[in-house]
């Protein structure tokens, strides 16, 4: 594992400049996952906050080579990428060692995008997809999509006089992922850096596909404070919101756990997207809320083996 | 050594792609196509190919990591019709803009609903505005002879190919075909070289920018720009493959035309019929002739408005509707290069064939026949039908 002391020697592969909002986890989260390898690396991304605000003609943030096809499909586009590198490694066309790597938002994996993921998992090709997972369609204007959490505020799942915000429970799309048998599959944050770090060194080590599910603050669309993303991450860990975990090769392993788990309140109170959820008439709500993150919570202890 | 064999389009068109033998094929089955990709398979599987293949979920996915693989600098093919090359749609349009020579065999196949599986031009005519090369194949021989040329004119062009021929009467019907030798159609299609690659690490690009109001309107133009050279190209590759092989190709086939007073118009299986038909009535004294249109893109309008506008008559058949438009793409787009051209021709226009009706002998003599009208009376206001039960 790369200790930090040689982490800050490596050169950043994204550049400033790009316009992203301030207190957006999605570029945190590039940065890292660039600085985890000493590989050369090619990227795909689907559309979504970070392509967009990346690469506006005739302007791009990316040192590394770089393609966006379309929204749903980054899975199937580096699958293409892979194949051509196979062929033209074996064809002694390409001598380098090259790591494949995808991005896309929750919108472009688990919703749009959840058929060519699957497919890429099932055939297996060798790259690392990463979900910046800001639960739900920010870059068009902060849209519901599968990852937005039960209750959750967006425009078209909004807190109106019958419904309060989305109805739905979130898709669990790292169980998912793991129940293709990925070799290697993770739940990280853009706030805890080490941990995000030390996954994604990882998984560019192991052979096959691997996917790592990054929760990433959007201060827009969560409405909350864009200087505390990495606070707002750390609570969403220790309300076990948002767990971090890994598993290897089928084993599960928990990469962090709460001294103290904190009650859901505590990670909800620094959003506006779920202000109407702590009201005093909507007990019942958090409360729905609360023993959803505690039956998921539950379930995964007892996967890690620390039930 | 070239063989002459007795295949069906389909596999005539899997042997091609395995003589070929691209870096990456990504592919998924849909009738009338699937034994291109159950060939190619089997090539795959036996070891005769050195092809990466991916069997990918779906058309859609099909056609972007053919994107994914032919950005890396690999050279890939792909096949499909209908609903699948409907699926792919946005991939289609992303595939030529981006300027990558994928290749793409497709067995024309009826577009849904209702859901049919037999042929119609309903499907490539569709995507008729993406910007791909599209080359219309007669029979086995062309569905065979297109392939080989189409890499070479795609990755001249910068332009991705369609290589289409008929659902079912070219696909599946089994015809004599010339099968080129091996290292003759290596040599021809040659090596590629990329213009450009995502595995370039020491000129890293970003491919797909966000293009707003005030860039993408120029990038557009520049890609309209690419049309004379295809033409070009067609022209160029089609005149080399006879060099090579005997058969010669170019961007029309006019078939007893010079001094033709009735011409029909076609595409794909229809104009071989047409032939036929052209030939029987000439030994009764008719001065018939056949245009077959062979590249619909880039529209060799001059070519078409040259060879037509000395005619009588002429009749236009489409094998797919515009709906909403009085005539369909092939007679829309032929009249209107006639226009330019300031020919005063009477066209009429036909509509045939649809979903697999079958056109046959009878109807096409009926197509002379009213032409012989048509000549002293003008065209029709209306499209008329082959083969239609009223």
């Amino acid at each position: 594992m790369a200790t930090i002391k040689e982490l800050v020697k490596r050169e950043d592969r994204i550049t400033g400049g790009h316009r992203l909002c301030g207190g957006c986890g999605a570029p945190i989260i590039v940065r890292h996952i660039l600085l985890a390898t000493e590989s050369p690396v090619v990227t795909t991304c689907a559309t979504g906050c970070l392509e967009v605000a990346t690469t506006i003609y005739p302007y791009t943030a990316w040192k590394v080579p770089w393609i966006h096809s379309a929204f749903e499909n980054a899975a199937a586009t580096i699958s293409g990428m892979v194949a051509a590198y196979r062929a033209l490694k074996r064809a002694g066309k390409v001598s380098q060692d090259i790591k494949f790597l995808a991005f896309g938002g929750d919108g472009g994996t688990y919703d749009i995008g959840i058929q060519a993921l699957s497919g890429a998992l099932e055939r297996g090709h060798d790259f690392l997809y990463v979900c910046y997972n800001n639960e739900a369609y920010m870059n068009t204007g902060v849209q519901r999509s599968g990852a937005t959490p039960l209750h959750g505020a967006t425009t078209t799942s909004p807190v109106g006089s019958v419904i309060p915000g989305k109805p739905q429970n979130r898709k669990n799309l790292t169980e998912i992922v793991a129940a293709h048998d990925a070799p290697y599959v993770a739940q990280a944050s853009a706030g805890n850096f080490r941990d995000l770090n030390k996954k994604a060194e990882k998984a560019f080590a192991i052979e096959g596909p691997c996917f790592i599910n990054v929760l990433s603050p959007c201060p827009l669309g969560w409405i909350c404070d864009s200087s505390k993303t990495v606070e707002i991450c750390k609570l969403a860990a220790d309300t076990c919101f948002w767990p971090l975990y890994e598993v290897e090769h089928g084993e599960y392993r928990l990469t962090y756990k709460p001294r103290e788990k904190k009650p859901v309140e505590e990670y909800l109170k620094t959003q506006g997207r779920f202000r109407h959820i702590l009201r005093d008439e909507s007990k019942k709500l958090l409360q729905e809320l609360q023993d959803e993150v505690d039956r998921q919570w539950e379930r995964l202890l007892k996967k890690c083996g620390e039930a | 050594m070239p063989q002459l064999l007795a295949l069906e389009g389909n596999e005539a068109v899997a042997q091609a792609m395995r003589q070929i033998d691209p870096d990456v094929v990504a592919a998924y089955p849909i009738t009338p196509q699937t034994e291109v990709v159950q060939k190619f398979s089997e090539f795959v599987h036996n070891g005769e190919v050195k092809t990466e293949y991916v069997p990918v979920e779906s058309e859609h996915s099909a056609l972007s990591a053919c994107i994914g693989a032919a950005a890396a600098g690999a050279r890939v093919m792909t096949a499909t019709c209908a609903n699948g090359l409907a699926l792919m749609w946005e991939m289609v349009y992303i595939a030529a803009s981006l300027r990558l020579p994928v290749v793409m065999s497709i067995a024309n196949r009826a577009l849904s609903g209702n859901i049919n599986i037999h042929c119609d031009h309903s499907d490539s005519m569709g995507c008729r505005d993406a910007g791909w090369i599209q080359l219309y194949g007669e029979d086995a021989q062309e569905a065979y002879d297109n392939l080989i040329q189409a890499v070479r004119i795609a990755e001249a062009s910068r332009l991705p190919v369609m290589n289409c021929y008929d659902g079912f009467f070219v696909s599946h019907a089994v015809e004599g075909v010339q099968l080129e030798d091996d290292e003759a159609v290596k040599r021809f299609v040659g090596e590629y070289t990329p213009a450009y690659s995502l595995l370039d690490l020491d000129h890293p690009i970003t491919i797909g920018p966000l293009d707003l109001q005030d860039f993408y309107f120029e990038h557009k133009r520049t890609e309209l720009e690419a049309y004379g050279p295809a033409r070009q190209n067609i022209i160029e590759v089609g005149k080399q493959f006879g060099e090579a092989f005997g058969r010669s190709y170019g961007l029309v086939e006019p078939f007893m035309l010079e001094d033709a007073d009735l011409a029909l118009v076609a595409l794909g299986s229809t104009a071989g019929t047409a032939k036929d038909i052209a030939a029987q009535l000439r030994r009764d004294g008719r001065k018939t002739g056949v245009l077959k249109i062979r590249a619909f893109r880039p529209f060799p309008g001059d070519e078409i408005a040259d060879a037509l506008s000395r005619r009588k008559a002429v009749a236009v058949l489409d094998r797919s509707a515009t709906f909403g438009a009085p005539f369909g793409p092939v007679y829309t787009e032929v009249t209107s290069a006639l226009y330019r051209a300031g020919a005063h021709v009477p066209v009429a226009g036909y509509l045939y064939g649809l979903g697999g009706r079958e056109v046959r002998p009878e109807h096409l003599v009926k197509v002379f026949d009213d032409l012989d009208e048509v000549a002293s009376v003008g065209a029709p206001a209306e499209t008329r039908f082959l083969g239609l039960r009223e």
